[in-house]
């Protein structure tokens, strides 16, 4: 019968009000075929959590221009981690430097961290590609 | 992700939204979790707001859960919004409006795409109400999509219906003629602040008399026309949602005073076996004749004239059923 439609989770969190790109995105994700589900600016780490497991998303993506980078991605990860969702994955977006960025990924707290100017079809062409090898 | 049914009677969330998930990509076998589950549900209020997009239901939706929630009452949401025919895909933005909840364990919010179906709410309503149900939730509300006429899907799975008006949409008292009349249990006036908001408010009045008038007032039940504050005052607007979350619970009480509760309950149901068969006999049949091919030339044969859908029906139906209505 039908197979999984891929549904994931967009936010930004902090003081942070840049949200075209984020939106951007959402748009080519949705166009792409995938059911997303954005939660618009302000939010906090566990917001965030509790909206990924409500929503039974595969993914969470986070845009991030302002700092505070180093502590949201990986309490993000340990949240889920604990709340039983290791599986739900976490992605970044925007503006850091590439070698934290690098260091994110490296430690676990992001499968993945696209940096500024990156096409959309990138982010697309990873997102199906990870969860085709889930299956 | 065994045992689903089995962990969502034991309250996961977790699996409680993966089982949803199931029945919306049509996983094989997920109907067993639906059996697991079905003899616990029954038990929750089921509230539809309906009314066209922009017309603030998600909003009202988000102020309703406070207004239980300040009752101690659980609240979970089924919140749906369309699917893009073209790509598949769907933008689910109804959570926006509720996100001050997100951490409240007694409220659960799940978004979903209509994946196509018609009516104005996904096909896993049905089920994802049954699974907020033996979840044990007090009230559970379904926002529909909002695409007027075809809204009517949702009274085979509400108790209380809720239409939700604003002024200046034009034809809004039109749509009311074709047919939101018959379902709303209570009419909401939203957006006060909007200009023509009071004479929206007496338009409707009108029309509820006008049809009480012609049909008589249905069962004892007469619809009320509530004029919720403009969200713009959020102390006025939460007091009115609270007016407004008093009047769905009279309206279930009216129906369980009067033994409607179980007619309602029955055309659900009814809706239910509807569907189930359909899942069980139809869709099968279907996608046989898609992945055979024979869908296609039988499109194929009917472009050229060389038969038409009801004789290739009959056939289909000659060869599956071995039993057939009407025939002996
Ligand atoms: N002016 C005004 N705008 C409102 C009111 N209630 C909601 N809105 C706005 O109407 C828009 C659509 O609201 P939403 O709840 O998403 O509508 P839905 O599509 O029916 O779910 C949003 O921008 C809301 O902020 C109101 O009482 N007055
Ligand atoms: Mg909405």
């Amino acid at each position: 019968m039908g197979g999984r439609v891929i549904r994931i989770v967009l936010a930004k969190t902090g003081l942070d009000s840049h949200d075209r790109g984020v939106r951007l995105v959402a748009r080519s994700l949705r166009d792409s075929g995938m059911e997303v589900i954005y939660t618009g600016l302000y939010r906090t780490v566990e917001e965030i959590a509790q909206t990924a497991i409500q929503e039974d998303a595969d993914i969470v993506g986070i845009s991030m221009h302002t700092g505070g980078y180093q502590e949201t991605f990986p309490r993000l990860r340990e949240l889920l981690d604990s709340l039983g969702a290791g599986d739900i994955m976490v992605i970044g977006g925007g503006v850091i430097p590439e070698k934290d960025a690098r260091s994110l990924e490296k430690s676990g707290a992001v499968a993945r961290f696209f940096g500024p100017g990156t096409s959309v079809a990138v982010i697309i062409q990873w997102i199906q590609d990870v969860m085709s090898a889930r299956k | 992700m065994k045992e689903l049914g089995k962990r969502v009677l034991a309250g996961d969330i977790r699996a409680a939204s993966r089982l949803i998930r199931n029945l919306e990509d049509q996983i094989t076998d997920t109907y067993i979790a639906i059996q697991e589950i079905f003899k616990e549900t029954g038990k929750s209020h089921v509230i539809g707001i309906t009314g066209a997009p922009g017309a603030g239901k998600s909003t009202l939706t988000d102020e309703l859960i406070a207004a239980y929630r300040k009752q101690d009452k659980t609240v979970g949401v089924l919140a749906v919004d369309p699917t893009s025919p073209f790509t598949g895909g769907a933008l689910l933005g109804d959570r926006i409006r509720m996100l001050r909840h997100a951490e409240d364990p007694g409220v659960f919010v799940r978004s979903l795409a209509t994946r196509g179906a018609m009516g104005g709410i996904s096909k896993a309503v049905g089920e994802g109400i049954h699974v907020m149900d033996v979840l044990g939730k007090d009230k559970i509300i379904v926002e529909t999509v909002g695409v007027g006429q075809q809204e009517v899907e949702i009274i085979n799975h509400a108790h209380t219906v809720i239409v939700v008006l604003v002024p200046g949409m034009g034809d809004e008292i039109q749509a009311l003629k074709a047919g939101l009349m018959e379902i709303a249990d209570i009419f909401v006036i939203n957006k006060a602040d909007r200009e023509g908001a009071g004479k929206l408010y007496k338009e409707t009045m009108n029309m509820v008399q006008m049809s009480r008038d012609k049909y008589g007032v249905s069962k004892g039940w007469v619809t009320p026309v509530l004029l919720v504050e403009s969200v713009l005052e959020p102390h006025k607007f939460a007091e009115s949602v609270e007016v407004l979350r008093d009047k769905i619970d009279e309206h279930y009480q009216f129906l369980i005073d009067n033994n409607l509760i179980s007619e309602r309950m029955r055309r659900k149901t009814a809706a239910e076996i509807t569907e189930a068969i359909w899942g069980s006999v139809l869709a099968p049949v279907l996608e046989q004749l898609e992945t055979s091919g024979e869908m296609k030339r039988m499109i194929d044969r009917c472009l050229l004239k060389e038969t038409d859908p009801y004789s290739l029906a009959e056939e289909i139906a000659q060869r599956f059923m071995k039993q057939r209505p009407g025939t002996s």
